[in-house]
């Protein structure tokens, strides 16, 4: 099945229903329909064999993602905050293509070899132009929706291939088809070359939920643009989550409207999300656990698992808060050993998920199994109820003298130190142990002490998890997407060790 | 008729359109209104006539599914004919609905 074939069901079931942008201009169904199929028609006079998109967010994203599928094109989101010559070696590499690109950014991608450019600007005049709409479309039999180049913190970036099948089972197996109500609206702020960033537009046409795109992400904005467009479901990712709590308390605004909010793409602090939920009680708030390869979210904690976990004294139920919820019915998920051999609840090990929304591909390589199994390279974990808790990648897993730690959870416990405002922790290569566990702090109020900070670790895990090397800094590193640069920060580390001892 | 995965058949007896979400594992006929189903994009067909006993309708958006073949079918346009597999009706698939995650 064909993504373009979900906005083809919407506009014919909903035409006049207002889907895309602002209350004051918005984009109906049938003109969605219209421009994608108009500017279909025109890139198909186009040469090249990608469409490619460098630019924020906007009405034209969603446009150009279904242009692409009805030409059986791949659609290609490119990450415009790389650095020049990373993105120009990017952009090479979708060649032969037609990229559709912000005015502004033209000059950084201009001349690279096999890329016919489009400034966007000329794009929404083809958009907006209808005798494009009648031009006649080539027959296509679709195979790859969309490519994803993962964020590339290990090394280049790798292109995550999902196919028209992923995405389209995805969707139709989460999502009930125009079940939203007509004044619902979702505010989509991850960036264009996110996966919820893709997920977000295909479910929102399939729900037939209002989709309003802010270009960029700030705090400040969002919060706005959240009472002003009348939002009621929004997905954020992590770090967002904190600095929009800040802007709510500061502005002393509890967004009546918002029904539901999402967050997902990293750990979430549990202090983040406990206090999330303190705020905005009214808030129906769902954890999704997910990534590129899998066409976004395989696990899910649902609003009444949220309020089971807030308000139980029972710990086992009290702990789900830091869960993702359970995987998918659509989906089977195990936790396997280092043998492949599936390992009983409670056990750590790597995540492996099969299903028809998983792709486990990339251009380069196959990574899911002929069976149909993807082992993701995460480290989790199942409780006997079958939660699933997610440890971070199976890399930054902490082996210290045979004993396997998340540095997750011993984040959470310092987090929660009223003079942490930020925290990583990591393993450091070691002689005698293996590894040994590091953190590097941001102190909040002052700064506190590492005999106080390392008491206070001992006396809620045990002696072993507290970390035995400590750094402190003004702030942390993060991608854009809200990712930590774990190897990043390790690497310094591990120099800063070596000099010490030196 | 083969009923590929992603490819689309409709009704000669009434708007339905379905697209085929899983095949089914033994060879078999898909109706609407009591009719074999036609590839997408065929003319209309003269004479044919929507059966009584199988004009409860099908819903946009609906997943169809049967048990015994394996065969799900997704409605993605609303007729007045209701699907059937060699004469034997198949029922909506229970949605599954999961909270808005993206």
């Amino acid at each position: 099945m064909h993504t373009a074939l979900l906005l083809e069901m919407a506009s014919d079931a909903a035409p006049d229903r207002i889907i895309l942008g602002e209350l004051a201009e918005g984009v109906s169904f049938a003109e969605l329909a219209g421009r994608a199929r108009g500017s279909a028609a025109w890139l198909s006079g186009k040469a090249g064999e990608t469409i490619v998109y460098l630019g924020l967010n906007g009405v034209c994203l969603p446009v150009a993602v279904f242009a692409a599928g009805l030409l059986g094109k791949p659609f290609a989101p490119i990450n415009y905050r790389l650095p020049d010559a990373d993105l120009r070696k990017l952009v090479a590499r979708t060649a032969p293509s037609v990229a559709i690109v912000d005015d502004d950014m033209l000059a950084r991608v201009q001349g690279v070899d096999g890329v016919t450019l489009v400034p966007v600007s000329e794009f929404r005049a083809v958009c907006a132009d209808e005798s494009h709409r009648a031009g006649e479309l080539p027959f296509v039999d679709p195979d790859i929706g969309v490519l994803l180049f993962t964020s590339g913190t290990t090394g280049e970036p790798k292109a995550a291939v999902l196919r028209h099948r992923n995405l389209t089972s995805y969707v139709i197996s989460t999502v009930e088809f125009l079940g939203a109500d007509a004044d619902e609206a979702a505010l989509v702020s991850v960036p264009p070359y996110h996966i919820a960033g893709i997920s977000a537009i295909l479910t929102g046409v399939y729900g037939g939920r209002r989709i309003v795109h802010m270009p960029a992400f700030t705090a400040e904005d969002w919060v706005t643009q959240a009472a002003k467009e009348k939002i009621t479901h929004a997905m954020v990712v992590p770090t967002m989550m904190s600095r929009i709590l800040d802007i709510l308390e500061e502005r002393k605004e509890k967004l009546p409207r918002l029904k539901a909010l999402s967050y997902g793409g990293g750990r979430m602090p549990q202090i983040v999300i406990e206090r999330a939920l303190k705020l905005l009680p009214h808030v129906d708030f769902v954890n999704a656990y997910g990534l590129t390869e899998t066409s976004s979210t395989i696990s899910v904690l649902g609003p009444e698992d949220h309020r089971a976990a807030m308000t139980s004294k029972d710990p086992k139920v009290h702990r789900r808060l830091g869960s993702v919820g359970r995987p998918l019915p659509t989906l089977e998920l195990e936790i396997r050993g280092p043998e492949g051999e599936v390992l009983p609840a409670g056990v750590a090990g790597e995540i492996y998920v099969r299903g028809e929304q998983v792709a486990g591909e990339y251009l380069s390589k196959k990574v899911i199994q002929d069976d149909g199994w993807f082992p993701t390279n995460d480290a989790g974990w199942l409780d006997e109820d079958g939660y699933l808790f997610v440890e971070g990648r199976l890399d930054d897993v902490i082996v210290r003298g045979g004993e396997n730690m998340s540095p997750g959870e011993i984040e959470d416990v310092l987090r929660a130190h009223p003079n942490v405002g930020d925290v990583a922790v990591m393993g450091i290569p070691d002689d005698y142990w293996g590894e040994r566990v590091a953190a590097v702090i941001v102190p909040k109020d002052g700064q506190p002490s590492t005999e106080e900070l390392a008491a206070w670790v001992k006396s809620r895990l045990r002696s072993t998890k507290t970390p035995e090397i400590w750094e402190f800094r003004e702030a942390l590193p993060y991608n854009e997407t809200g990712k930590l640069l774990r190897r990043l920060l390790k690497a310094e580390l591990v120099k800063s060790a070596q000099l010490a001892t030196a | 008729m083969e009923l590929k995965p992603g490819s689309r058949w409709k009704s000669p007896v009434c708007d339905t359109e379905v697209v085929i979400v899983r095949p089914s594992k033994t060879p078999v006929n898909l109706e609407c209104g009591g009719q074999p189903m036609v590839p997408h994009g065929t003319p209309p067909a003269a004479g044919l006539e929507l059966s009584a006993d199988f004009s409860a309708g099908s819903q946009v958006g609906k997943r169809y599914s049967d048990e015994e073949t394996g065969l799900e079918v997704l409605c993605t346009k609303a007729g007045k004919g209701s699907l059937s597999l060699d004469g034997r009706p198949i029922g909506e698939k229970e949605a599954k609905k999961l909270p808005a995650s993206d």
